[in-house]
């Protein structure tokens, strides 16, 4: 645990999200619901377009959380595991089918516990700069 | 929605193996550069028996049981007015290509909130040997039949 400072930012990245993707996701996932592909079934429940799938945005906001716990490809080890995830999804992310929606990740340590073992990472992410995921929480259990 | 769907715990979902291709797909499909979810010879050299899935891939997994809940004939669910309101998951272990999960689902809470039903399913998924892996606990919310923005 050590090197570790409650308020350290360990990741900071950005992941352009477009009609591309949800499809890839669709078919990774196994949800097919065509609000996320089709612009006329999304249009006729009210919605403002074409949607990310909201386990597709949870699913991408941690992975920059798993590259920091896995180091930068070096000799320097795995940090340790993601063993706990859990997000509220609070507004939908609009995929514009010509450039996407561009969906921005910071996160930053909460809370050690030195007893457990465990870190909390939260996880703040936005979209078109307002936030798409609330209470976004990460347990990393610390190798 | 039922209220008396609270406390129901549904037969267990048909095991899930977790195949490699699977797990390497879903990394791919989440953005994963991880060796770790990508390449064997990393996940074993950093002593795991085979690739490891992402931190949200239990959400394949868990479907089949969220679809036993929304197919109950009197859980009065439309899926057509579900949104997806919370998602949590909590591991004992990461799930690794090779697993074979079995998942049961409980629903652990329905409330009714501004007009809107929320339904709270857990799902707990075991590994071959019975040994708990993940629970994966979503938080549905159902609009109201008639929410006015209808003509």
């Amino acid at each position: 645990m050590s090197g570790l400072a409650v308020g350290q930012v360990v990741a900071d990245k950005r992941y352009l999200v477009t009609r591309d993707t949800l499809v890839r996701y669709a078919g990774a996932s196994g949800d097919f619901n065509p609000i996320h592909y089709r612009d006329d079934v999304a249009a006729s429940v009210g919605l403002p377009g074409v949607l990310a799938h909201g386990m597709l945005t949870m699913g991408t906001a941690v992975q920059p959380v798993v590259e920091w716990l896995e180091g930068s490809g070096d000799d320097a080890g795995v940090l340790g595991w993601v063993s706990g995830y859990q997000v509220r999804f609070t507004r939908p992310v609009v995929v514009d089918p010509v450039v996407g929606a561009e969906i921005a990740v910071t996160a930053t340590i909460a809370r050690l516990d030195e007893a457990e073992g465990t870190a909390r990472v939260d996880l703040t992410v936005t979209y078109a700069d307002k936030t798409v995921l609330g209470k976004a929480q990460v347990v990393v259990t610390l190798a | 929605m039922n209220p008396e769907l609270s406390g129901r715990v549904f037969p267990p979902a048909p095991p899930y193996l977790v195949g490699r291709e699977k797990v390497r797909e879903f990394a791919r499909a989440t953005g994963s550069t991880s060796p770790l979810s990508l390449d064997v010879e990393a996940a074993r050299a950093a002593g795991h028996a085979d690739v490891v899935a992402p931190p949200t891939f239990a959400v394949v997994v868990q479907e089949a049981t969220l679809a036993q809940l929304l197919a109950e004939p009197d859980a009065g669910i439309d899926f057509s007015r579900v949104v997806h309101g919370e998602q949590s998951f909590s591991l004992s272990r990461p799930i690794v290509a090779g697993d074979e999960l079995t998942a049961t689902l409980t629903v652990t809470g329905v409330k009714t909130l501004g007009g809107n039903s929320m339904v709270t399913a857990s799902s707990d998924m075991v590994d071959a040997d019975g040994a708990h892996v993940v629970t994966a606990v979503s938080t549905l919310v159902v609009r109201p039949e008639d929410d006015g923005s209808d003509s």
